[in-house]
């Protein structure tokens, strides 16, 4: 796969895919806080004014008004900002949609360090350390506007809740018409026998990136891998990727504290004990300023990769770091 | 003018009055539960249990049921008394309370209990959730709709519990606000206002002050009533079923540990079972209220 030319915007590709659903499903109904135009779910708003509910700024609400809706049948597509979810809904989701087993869609908008002039406040990089602790919740992360397109519909037919993250800007495109993502289901996009790069959202565009660079400049054969969804996690083809390999990298646009590389870590410890080592953002808050700067600023840059590669290899067979 | 006949009315109140008997001795043989707060609310879930509510024992998962919402989750001893003697589950299940394996948790649960409507137990959440399956219910009947239920269950309604201590929580408000919003007229919410939560009379630990005109400037139908008084309660739930364009809030005004003379009015009843020695007295006096 070649490093990728073109960027588009995640939100427009969800809000089509969202009226698309509307058009296909009469009981999905959609919910906001009061920011549809942020989100483009107000694509859905000017579609189906019937089905789509404001409930102000009040987030709670509008998980309780979700799980309302989905315990009489409906299928309601609730939409906030993604760190609004992950703290102040949290108890909603907790006892209603994972405990109360609502089948409610959480549309976590402007995840990770994407609203990134709006700062630390806005910007969400625990939230799937939060949503994945929960017991029945699926958590699923696109990597661009093509994945939303193709994940979205699997997303409403999953059973039970799902929390589905979104980038707010412009973002790679990764994938074309033949890209056929399940949910549960990782993939292996690149080919690689020393060492494994796994990817979530934004930075599996920063994963290839990587790999092409330690081929050319190192001659590292790495392998990556798409998570898109870090719950149910793929265990089989990370363990696989672990045996084969020896040594694995994640990367994801949020904590390294809970997050993807905490969910692999989980399942390589018991398992297939090979070094595992994360890239995200250090256990700190951001700050504002221009989104590939803020990447780049915070631990989550194309080198950042690299360099961790190299840590993963050095570590590898139970070697220390060189 | 709605009439319910004295021997409705005398009924009522008697099994009001069993749920109480039901709740201690649940409580007691489990050395674990929440008494006062299911005691303030047994007239009131006797009366939409066993005569209100239009509901199927035989099919817990009805689409066109109307739905209870017991949003004080804490109060839910009362609730299972009342599910078990209406037919939801045997009577016997109800020595299980809050023990392993049984279907009656802690707090109630909606997929393990019959006939629960929502998990409940952290506060506040009935009103918003009650919003959402009232829009649901109305959605149902319109004739635009292409998921075509039958037009029966739009006349369902939700009805949620609510205690007074619980509107603490800025969610219920929340709420409140959205059932007014979207003119929820199947949405009808009973508030047990026994003036007392866990540490404290309700005026000392946040004073919600003039509910009834706090209710009617979030646009709610604002009823106060004897929460104690069957006659009344059945009279003022059906005077809400009949409001159609606005959500509709009873406030009731009920006694915590109504029944048993050393429990009434007093907060440490909240949270904490008797010994022998008081549920003996307890029961006693609880059965002497039935003669």
């Amino acid at each position: 796969m070649k490093a990728p030319l073109t960027w588009s915007l995640m939100r427009q590709a969800y809000g089509q895919a969202l009226v698309r659903l509307g058009e296909q499903n009469p009981d999905v109904v959609v919910l906001s806080a009061d920011v549809s135009n942020s989100d483009f779910s107000a694509m859905f708003a000017e579609a189906f004014p019937d089905r789509f509910y404001n409930v102000g700024i009040a987030e709670q609400a509008l998980v309780d008004v979700a799980a309302g809706l989905a315990y009489a049948g409906k299928v309601p597509f609730a939409n906030t900002f993604a760190f609004l979810f992950a703290t102040r809904a949290l108890e909603m989701i907790r006892t209603h949609l994972c405990y109360g087993g609502a089948n409610v869609k959480l549309m976590g908008a402007y995840a990770g360090l994407s609203d990134s002039f709006d700062g630390p406040t806005h910007h969400a990089i625990t939230d799937l350390a939060a949503l994945r602790s929960l017991p029945g919740m699926t958590v699923v992360v696109p990597a661009d506007a093509v994945a939303v397109e193709r994940l979205l519909p699997q997303v409403a037919a999953w059973p039970g809740p799902v929390y589905f993250r979104l980038n707010r800007n412009e973002v790679p495109v990764l994938f074309d018409e033949t890209y056929s993502p399940e949910i549960s289901k990782g993939m292996v996009i690149r080919k690689g026998g020393d060492v494994t790069l796994i990817g979530t959202g934004m930075l599996l565009h920063r994963c290839l990136e990587a790999a092409q660079r330690l081929e050319a400049d190192e001659s590292i054969s790495a392998r990556v891998i798409e998570i898109h969804t870090l719950k149910p996690l793929d265990r089989d083809l990370i363990l696989q990727a672990a045996r084969e390999t020896g040594a694995l990298v994640t990367a994801e646009e949020h904590s390294t504290i809970g997050g993807l590389g905490a969910a692999v870590a989980e399942v390589t410890a018991g398992a297939a004990p090979v070094p595992v080592v994360r890239v995200g953002i250090n256990d700190t808050f951001a700050e504002s300023g221009p989104y590939l700067d803020l990447l780049d600023r915070y631990g989550m840059s194309v080198e950042n990769i690299v360099e961790a590669a190299r840590c993963a290899l050095s570590l590898k067979g139970g070697r220390r770091p060189g | 003018m709605h009439y319910h006949s004295e021997a409705l009315v005398e009924s009522i109140s008697r099994l009001a009055q069993q749920l109480r008997i039901d709740v201690l001795q649940m409580v007691y043989a489990g050395q674990t539960g929440h008494i006062g707060g299911a005691f303030s609310a047994a007239e009131l879930v006797a009366a939409f249990y066993f005569h209100h509510l239009r509901i199927d024992p035989a099919r817990p998962d009805w689409s066109e049921r109307d739905r209870f919402l017991l949003s004080k989750g804490h109060a839910c001893a009362v609730l299972y008394a009342a599910l078990a003697r209406r037919g939801f589950f045997p009577v016997e299940e109800l020595q299980t309370f809050r023990q392993l394996n049984s279907r009656l948790q802690g707090h109630p649960d909606r997929l393990k209990c019959p006939g629960v409507e929502i998990s409940a137990g952290p506060l506040g959440h009935g009103v918003a959730i009650g919003v959402g399956t009232a829009l649901a219910l109305r959605a149902a009947n319109k004739p635009s709709s292409k998921s075509a239920p039958s037009a029966r269950a739009a006349e369902a309604r939700v009805y949620v519990l609510l205690g007074d201590g619980e509107i603490n929580a800025g969610v219920v408000w929340e709420g409140a606000l959205a059932a007014s919003k979207y003119r929820l007229g199947n949405l009808t919410a009973v508030l047990d206002c026994n003036g007392i939560q866990q540490t404290g009379a309700t005026a000392d630990v946040l004073p919600t002050r003039d509910l009834a005109e706090k209710w009617k400037s979030f646009g709610w139908h604002v009823q106060e009533i004897h929460g104690h008084n069957v006659a009344e309660i059945l009279a003022a739930l059906d005077r809400a079923d009949e409001v159609h364009a606005q959500p509709s809030i009873v406030i009731a005004r009920t006694t915590k540990g109504k029944g048993v003379s050393f429990m009434e009015y007093d907060h440490r009843w909240h949270g904490q079972p008797p010994n022998e020695t008081q549920y003996r007295q307890a029961l006693a006096e609880l059965e002497g209220g039935l003669s």
